[in-house]
């Protein structure tokens, strides 16, 4: 732990090493938005392996430099340890299988240029700023970085009405959230005179003021909206289901890792002290989320929009995760969300491969009707995703739920965990519902070859993603050493 | 590892095997009807020798130690550890599954035209998890094997269940899995106080009293489902008249039996005090199970239904034995499990048999059998009065010792349970005379065949036990007594 006033040219280059997941990933899109430039439109493909390439880079030096206990630098602004490199190796994962996966797609929406993949990994930037912060600055500029990012890529399709809806939906919404916590970290800055996180809970240990409280309810709001749990997550479905698919597999997954491990390091760093606070907001937030997200969903035929609604109640569980405390909240949060937003890329997965008689792409339940007969291999990925995301053990998504579990047995929060799986058997019947779907209902149109044209990257992403689902004792392990590592 | 991890393999070997027919269509790629019979031959093979490799683990099976046996241990993920190991509860459990798994794979024979591949598959991966299930020593382990085992039965009754089958896989997924979310909330509370998700060390804890009763109550939420008891009983006819022939066989014969175990493994052990202080509500509900559902089994019309209904009615006795916390009761609960999956397991066989032949399980559509089919006459006959509980078969020594063990603590429930056995008496013997005996009067049944060799020899196996067990039910004690007094002792213990 080191709050430096001073900056000397010296001890900068000594705090460099704690940064070169990001510097790779700045230098990187600025390098590959050259070429993308240079290239052209046919440079597209080149350019997206490019961004993967950067991003694995970028994921495997976090954990490489992943110091063994946390380290402050630049003026206290920016944290690295173990927590924050867990979840850049997870978004660095997440963020490039989307990328692998909207190669095809986006080629055959012509849509194939090189803004996309770059865009994409500004917003990585983003999300990596976002885990390190440790600063009211350095959260703002993390959380905008990777917002704005985001805006550009649910309205990339710019020629069809939905993306751009759901692009402009998201910007004013994301625009009042970013308002929402700016104004909290003025309140804040105002009332303790700083913006690094130890200050903040050095003072608000001494004395409590109702201003302080009043920005973090601001800052917990804004942060909620961008993970998306209720009742600040109005723009998740009409987002999700508007932008181009590709977009929204790459919305389900990285960011809300980001923002859910932010959401975690504001509470227990920054606020810690004033947990009697902020207790009551995330317990409420977690109990709408997970009703929300359990009961809206039912209703929902558009494949998308139930996922949207799956992801919120999933933030629902993440919420329940940092109700439990510094102390046994970070490994499980840490293990949920990361197989959470695994299982989510490889749904999303799924749903990009499904096609009509006609080729074209759908997007409705019904039309994945008989998927069992017509593509046996994507009807079983798919079922092994939702049973995972149903928390059905053996699959990954079971311990996840576990640790959540867990901790809140250890933190005495047992209410929330009958809440908790309460929402999962709701949930359960809409998971089963698409399951009955794919295995049960006779094909509707005669043995659609769907998925056939689709290529080796697309099934490739969604099969190592299934895969991944059943080995769990690594995550396991590496999220309790992250975990451990927070304080 | 010294010795052979003989649990392992008999655990995982069917799941290898399912592997194996899955991969299948990759590897061959013959007709579709080639394939089929590939993946029966080798679920066949598979299942078969884990029969045998059970029957030699009993066989070497030491039924003077209550230790746990054969164990392995290894750490796994956290404080959970894959640790596996039997004793006297668990042993002939295992068995029981290994001994209905290869029977059902030949009731599915001819019966399973579509998706042979998947079906064969499903069941050997069921086959896994609910040997799995006896197997695990470590809780979380246990709950691993139990709850998975809702995927397969789910796309089992989902995939090649009978009309309304989709609501019926809906009802048994839902309602057991919610009943089960209880019992891991319990589960991580457990682990976080004891600090230990090992059965033995779970067992040797001793919780507190309070923490004990809402314990106990979670486990109940989740094995009183599965097993299950009145009220909670509903999805089981629907689950079981939608089940094709082996899921119902499965279902009944080994998938209802986790209740009961759970009950001996978990409730008894973990939870003596308030096992004890919520023993006459269990009475109350087993009493009212025997009945009720006895009662509501007459009413019947579909044969299916009928015989779910009088599964429910023999947990109820299997309930109350294991509450009468004496030996006679426990050791009389875990003979009417084992009995009972062997005679309700024949029955649904029963019914499949004319099932295959008519595609009906209406009993009004039936009568006058005896004239076309004189074996499946005699057959059902013999299951029929083995549910009845005729001395002699091995219906009756279960339901007798569990009434004992019961009298000696609560002699009304006893009697109510007794008056169990003359319903059971009426309902079957009247189902039998419906379906079996009078003049044909559907035209269809006048070209019905009679059991053919496959099916015959399905049936001479569980023919075989249940009269052997009917006859020498000391084969089953002899097994179970050690670990049976043990836990009676531990229990007793409580309250010196």
């Amino acid at each position: 732990m080191a709050i430096n006033q001073t900056m000397t040219a010296e001890l900068f280059f000594q705090q460099v090493p704690y940064i070169l997941p990001e510097i790779t990933l700045a230098a990187g899109a600025l390098i590959i938005m050259l070429i993308g430039a240079f290239m052209g439109d046919k440079g597209a493909r080149l350019v997206t392996w490019l961004c993967v390439a950067t991003l694995l880079a970028a994921g495997s030096m976090a954990v490489l430099h992943m110091p063994p206990e946390q380290v402050v630098v630049f003026s206290g602004s920016y944290a690295a340890d173990g927590f924050s490199a867990y979840a850049k190796l997870i978004i660095a994962l997440t963020a490039s299988s989307a990328l692998l996966l909207s190669i095809d797609f986006l080629a055959e929406k012509k849509l194939d240029k090189p803004e996309f993949p770059v865009l994409a990994l500004l917003a990585t930037l983003g999300m990596f700023i976002m885990v390190s912060a440790h600063d009211l600055i350095a959260l703002y500029v993390g959380v905008e970085m990777q917002s704005l990012a985001l805006y550009v890529l649910a309205a990339y399709a710019r020629d069809d009405a939905k993306s751009s809806e759901a692009g402009l939906k998201y910007f004013v919404l994301g625009a009042l959230s970013s308002g929402l916590l700016l104004y909290g970290c003025s309140l804040v800055y105002g009332f303790t005179g700083s913006v690094n996180f130890d200050v903040i809970a050095a003072q608000v240990a001494d004395e409590r003021s109702i201003g302080v409280v009043f920005g973090l309810v601001f800052i917990l709001c804004g942060l909620a909206f961008k993970m998306s749990a209720a009742p600040f997550h109005m723009w998740t479905p009409d987002v999700y289901e508007g932008s181009p698919t590709v977009s929204t597999a790459f919305f389900a997954s990285a960011p809300k890792v980001a923002a859910s491990v932010l959401f975690a390091r504001v509470c227990f760093e920054a606020f810690g002290p004033l947990q009697k606070d902020w207790l009551g907001i995330v317990i409420i937030m977690a109990v709408l989320s997970m009703a929300i997200g359990a009961l809206f969903a039912l209703q929902q035929t558009n494949i998308k929009r139930l996922l949207a609604y799956s992801s919120i109640a999933n933030m629902g569980y993440v919420l329940v995760a940092i109700a439990c405390g510094p102390e046994f909240g970070p490994k499980a949060l840490l293990v949920f969300v990361s197989i959470y937003a695994i299982t989510s890329v490889g749904l999303f997965g799924v749903v990009l491969s499904l096609r009509n008689a006609e080729g074209e792409r759908v997007e409705t339940i019904s039309a994945l009707s008989g998927l069992s007969r017509s593509n046996p291999l994507l009807a079983s990925a798919l079922t092994m995703l939702l049973f995972s995301v149903m928390g059905i053990p053996p699959l990954a998504g079971f311990f996840g739920k576990w640790e959540v579990i867990l901790a809140t047995s250890a933190s005495g929060l047992l209410p929330l965990a009958i809440v908790l799986i309460l929402a999962s058997v709701v949930s359960a019947f809409y998971y089963l519902r698409i399951i009955k779907t794919v295995w049960f209902d006779e094909p509707r149109m005669a043995m659609v070859p769907v998925g056939a044209s689709t290529t080796l990257t697309l099934t490739g992403a969604t099969f190592v993603l299934a895969a991944l689902t059943l080995v769990i004792g690594l995550v396991g392990s590496a999220a309790s050493i992250a975990g451990a590592g927070f304080h | 590892m010294d010795t052979l991890p003989i649990l392992s393999i008999l655990t995982w070997l069917p799941a290898v095997a399912a592997v194996l027919i899955l991969l299948l269509p990759q590897i061959i790629k013959s007709p579709e009807a080639a394939r089929a019979n590939a993946a029966r031959w080798i679920a066949l093979v598979a299942t078969l020798i884990v029969f045998g490799l059970a029957l030699w683990m009993t066989l070497a099976f030491d039924e003077t130690n209550p230790d746990y046996q054969f164990v392995e241990r290894a750490d796994w993920y956290g404080m959970i550890q894959y640790h596996l190991g039997i004793d006297g509860i668990s042993v002939l459990l295992i068995l029981l599954t290994a001994f209905l798994m290869p029977l059902c794979i030949l009731a599915s024979w001819t019966s399973i035209e579509k998706r042979v591949v998947e079906y064969m598959a499903a069941f050997l991966i069921l086959q896994t998890l609910m040997i799995g299930v006896f197997c695990a020593l470590d809780i979380v382990l246990f709950y691993i094997f139990f709850e998975a085992g809702l995927i397969p039965m789910y796309l089992i009754i989902g995939i090649w269940g009978g009309k309304n089958r989709v609501y019926a896989a809906y009802k048994f997924f839902l309602y057991t899995l919610l009943g089960s979310l209880f019992l891991l909330i319990a589960v991580a509370w457990m682990a976080i106080t004891a600090k230990t998700t090992s059965i033995p060390d779970l067992q040797a804890f001793g919780f507190a009293k309070d923490a004990q009763t809402w314990l106990w109550l979670a486990f109940f939420a989740s094995f009183a489902v599965k097993m299950p008891m009145w009220p909670v009983h509903t999805w089981l006819p629907d689950a079981h008249v939608e089940a094709p022939t082996a899921g119902s066989v499965i279902l009944a014969g080994v998938l209802l039996k986790m209740g009961g175990y759970g009950f001996l493994r978990f409730s008894l052990p973990m939870f003596p005090e308030a096992s004890n202080d919520f023993a006459p509500f269990i009475f109350a509900l087993s009493g009212i199970a025997i009945v009720y559902t006895s009662l509501v089994a007459f009413r019947q019309t579909d044969i299916k239904k009928l015989i779910a209904y009088s599964s429910v009615a023999h947990m109820g006795f299997v309930t109350m034995g294991i509450f009468s916390g004496n030996e006679q009761g426990i050791q009389g609960a875990m003979f009417q499990m084992l009995s009972h999956g062997v005679i309700s397991g024949a029955l649904f066989l029963c019914v499949g048999v004319i099932y295959d032949r008519m595609h009906t399980r209406e009993i009004a559509q039936y009568g006058g059998l005896v004239n076309r089919m004189p074996i499946y006459a005699a057959v059902f006959l013999l299951f029929t009065m083995g549910n009845v509980g005729l001395p002699g078969t091995s219906g009756f020594v279960g339901e007798i010792l569990t009434m004992q063990g019961a009298f000696n603590v609560d002699p009304v429930t006893a009697m109510v349970a007794a008056s169990g056995v003359i319903l059971s008496a009426a309902y079957m013997l009247t189902l039998y005379r419906k379906v079996i005996f009078g003049v044909i009067v559907n035209p269809a049944l006048n070209t019905i065949t009679d059991m053919n060799a496959r099916e015959i020899l399905i049936f001479v196996p569980l023919i075989a036990a249940a009269l052997y067990l009917g006859f020498q039910p000391n084969i089953i004690f002899d097994q179970t007594a050690t670990s049976a007094v043990a836990l009676v002792d531990a229990f007793h213990a409580n309250f010196k």
